[in-house]
């Protein structure tokens, strides 16, 4: 009887506690259903139909606009570009990144002017760095005329103009504005390593290489898989840099998947066609991201996320 | 723990749900809740009262254009006071967009099923999809007794399937704009005929160390006037008609297009870079024609004003700039006068009040039409009798082009869908980009019109 009692006013408690909590969450669950889960909904409906966004929604195709992406082969050379910038990012842009903030967390003169000169491009609109850089890059542009004038005048070519070279110049450009975000958060993670751990392996013997190797780099883990995962996401999202410099040209040399997305959607009108692209790099951004975070992060963030 | 995790997940299910149902209701709500309003007689059906006598009840039109600066801006204000002040019973609400952001705007409007009584167009492919969506009124009727008053050819690029849809207050023609000085300089005496004689050209000015071409590879459309001009020589009205309703594009015309234009790209006439230069602004085709180093470009009747803007100040409006029409080709059966071009009109909105259609009767009006020469704005006007009124020498020199055309070929990208026109304007980039051949780009092309 009295186990029967506790258990009604358990429940009751509980019936309470969630009725509050459902309270206070409904706006912000509101707000997320209507702009996140709502358009998430009606892309993947709009994905179905062969649909210029004017007529009714009616011409129902299936899966025909998943096919039909998954055969261009410019969607697939655009995927192909976005996994090239993935693997640059990662092998280059994140031990710059690195080997800065290890540089930077030594005590030196000039240390606070050099954060700040290289987080700044992080601090400029993407959209301003495009412009610039596309000024910077272009014939007789500020880099033809510096190459010029350090006697270099005939290594300058009009990169972002030539097929062959476009992707890699629009990946300097990306390594510019983001490279100093990743230092930042890595001289975070650095700053959070205690003093002790590392003095301690320097009185063992331990050389400035090793210290770094053994001691400090599996510390900063956490930090760097962080880098990493925004990186990557980052890298897949890749859309206004792109568009503003080159809208994925020259004949589609630096196209990624969201500006074909945009392209298709917004300038070709093909709006179902468009979302079944929007869909697609959804799905692999959303696989990528659980993926990561379950079998890299898992024990950054034991508890946070998903359950084994 | 996992079941707290579903009973959240249930309320979100809930929410979403009760979202959309929210949003559906209020969509199809919008249309009655109009009628409670007072009686504005924008209601008013359509046969109430045909257009040439208007009722006198208030009305109001909502207008949608684009010429966001003086003085069209300020032209199209003064039309519309002069016959709001005419018909006191009629107002008349402008929205003013700029090109990019009316597109955007008129598509979320179109798409709510808030239609405007008079919009923007530009004829064609896009037109169609509107009309075929339900979304504009067959004007053929009420036009009856005054499209007589507007340039034919013109006229034609706002029809579908023979009927009027719109009417147009301005049609331009692309053709070559070429540096004076450079001509000069080069010893060049008579603008080119006909394509060799272009291609001699070319290569005259090559020698002399002049780039002989600006090219905005960029803005893909700039490239494709060249293969769609050729085509047009190539394939003649008929087969350019053929190709843009059947969506045929299987005529070895559209091939033979693409190797003349590659007679030119082997020539390596275009400058530095081109391939990433925008239309406009920094290291665009019209900044490199502004500072020579471009001798010509094929371009629409814009180009001063761009080149102008481009100029840094260096050159005033249209200063050095001359026009030539598109080279003839020899043996190609198209008439060597037809055109390349498209303008600016306006549609009718499917529930329009009546007097929709005689307000646009006053907008391209003879009267309206002179004003709008006058200013020499770029808009060329297609009102017959008008012509006169350009007095600025360059555009004349488009207009008289405009004058011996017989047929004027509405730039590909409108007269087919969107669609299609990304597709043209993507395949002929691979042939100056080197990267296609005249074959491959023909293929693609009829595979996006068959799709």
């Amino acid at each position: 009887m009295a186990t029967a009692v506790g258990s009604r006013s358990r429940s009751g408690r509980n019936l309470r506690t969630w009725g509050a909590a459902g309270l206070f969450m409904l706006p912000a669950l509101g707000l997320y259903a209507l702009f996140v889960l709502f358009p998430i909904v009606q892309a993947a409906r709009y994905s179905l139909f062969d649909w210029n966004g004017l007529e009714p929604l009616d011409q129902f195709v299936g899966l025909a606009n998943f096919e039909r992406a998954l055969t261009d082969p410019t969607f697939l050379g655009a995927v192909n570009h976005n996994a090239v910038i993935v693997v640059l990012t990662l092998a280059i842009q994140i031990p710059i990144a690195i080997g800065l903030a290890l540089m930077l967390n030594r005590r030196f003169r000039g240390r606070a002017i050099l954060r700040l000169i290289f987080f700044a491009p992080y601090v400029i609109a993407e959209v301003i760095t495009a412009i610039v850089w596309s000024l910077l890059l272009q014939p007789d542009g500020l880099t033809e005329h510096f190459l010029t004038a350090i006697g270099l005048g005939g290594v300058y070519a009009p990169w972002l103009a030539d097929p062959d070279t476009v992707l890699l110049a629009l990946f300097f450009v990306i390594t510019w504005k983001y490279f100093g975000f990743h230092m930042i958060l890595l001289l975070a993670g650095l700053q959070g390593i205690p003093r002790e751990v590392e003095e301690a392996a320097a009185i063992d013997g331990a050389s400035r290489w090793q210290g770094i190797r053994h001691v400090t780099l599996p510390l900063l883990g956490p930090t760097i898989r962080v880098s990493v995962f925004l990186s990557i996401i980052g890298s897949l999202q890749l859309f206004d840099l792109v568009w503003v410099t080159t809208r994925g040209g020259p004949v589609n040399a630096s196209n990624t998947m969201a500006v074909y997305m945009f392209d298709r959607g917004f300038v070709r009108f093909q709006f179902g066609y468009g979302s079944a692209v929007a869909v697609i790099l959804f799905l692999m951004c959303f696989v990528v991201a659980l993926a990561y975070q379950r079998w890299v992060m898992r024990r950054d963030m034991e508890g946070a996320t998903t359950y084994g | 723990m996992v079941a707290t995790r579903w009973r959240s997940l249930g309320i979100l299910g809930i929410l979403v749900m009760v979202v959309s149902a929210c949003t559906s209701g209020g969509a199809s709500s919008q249309p009655s809740g109009g009628a409670s309003v007072a009686p504005p007689a924008s209601d008013a059906p359509a046969s109430a009262a045909p257009s040439g006598e208007p009722s006198a009840e208030a009305v109001t039109i909502t207008w949608y254009h684009i010429q966001n600066n003086d003085p069209g801006l300020g032209l199209w204000q003064k039309l519309a006071d002069e016959y709001t002040a005419a018909h006191p019973n009629v107002t008349i609400d402008i929205q003013v967009n700029e090109n990019e952001a009316f597109k955007t705007k008129l598509t979320t409007l179109l798409q709510q099923g808030d239609i405007p009584d008079l919009f923007q167009t530009w004829g064609g492919g896009g037109l169609r999809q509107q009309v075929e969506a339900g979304l504009v009124k067959d004007i053929s009727a009420d036009v009856a007794d005054w499209k007589a008053e507007i340039n034919p050819g013109a006229l034609s690029m706002y029809e579908v399937d023979g009927k009027n849809y719109g009417i147009p207050f301005d049609l331009g023609l692309v053709g070559f704009w070429y540096n004076t000085k450079s001509f000069e300089e080069a010893g060049i005496t008579a603008p080119p005929a006909t394509w060799d004689e272009f291609l001699t050209t070319v290569e005259t000015l090559k020698a002399k160390g002049v780039t002989p071409i600006a090219l905005a590879g960029k803005d893909t459309w700039t490239g494709a006037f060249y293969w769609a001009y050729l085509a047009v020589r190539n394939c003649g009205q008929a087969g350019m008609d053929k190709a843009v309703v059947s969506g045929d594009w299987t005529d070895p015309c559209f091939v033979k297009a693409g190797e003349q234009f590659k007679q030119l790209i082997d020539l390596e006439p275009f400058q530095e870079g081109f391939l990433a230069a925008p239309w406009d602004g920094a290291g665009s085709g019209a900044a490199a024609q502004a500072t020579y180093n471009g001798a010509m470009q094929l371009m629409g009747q814009w180009l001063p004003g761009t080149v102008n803007a481009n100029s840094g100040g260096s050159r005033e409006m249209g200063e050095g700039l001359g026009w030539f029409p598109f080279p003839a080709v020899a043996g190609a059966p198209g008439d060597p006068f037809d055109g390349l071009g498209g303008g600016n009109g306006f549609a009718v909105g499917k529930d329009a009040p009546p007097e929709t259609v005689d307000f646009l009767h006053h907008l391209v009006s003879l009267d309206a039409a002179n004003q709008w020469g006058a200013l020499n704005s770029g808009i060329l006007p297609t009102t017959v009798g008008s012509e006169a009124s350009v007095t600025d020498p360059t555009m004349a020199s488009v207009l008289e082009g405009r004058a011996k055309a017989q047929f004027v070929q509405l730039y590909l990208d409108q007269a087919t869908t969107p669609e299609l026109g990304g597709a043209i304007n993507e395949a002929v980039a691979t042939l100056y980009a080197g990267t296609g051949t005249p074959e491959s780009a023909a293929e693609a092309i009829n595979a996006a019109a068959g799709q």
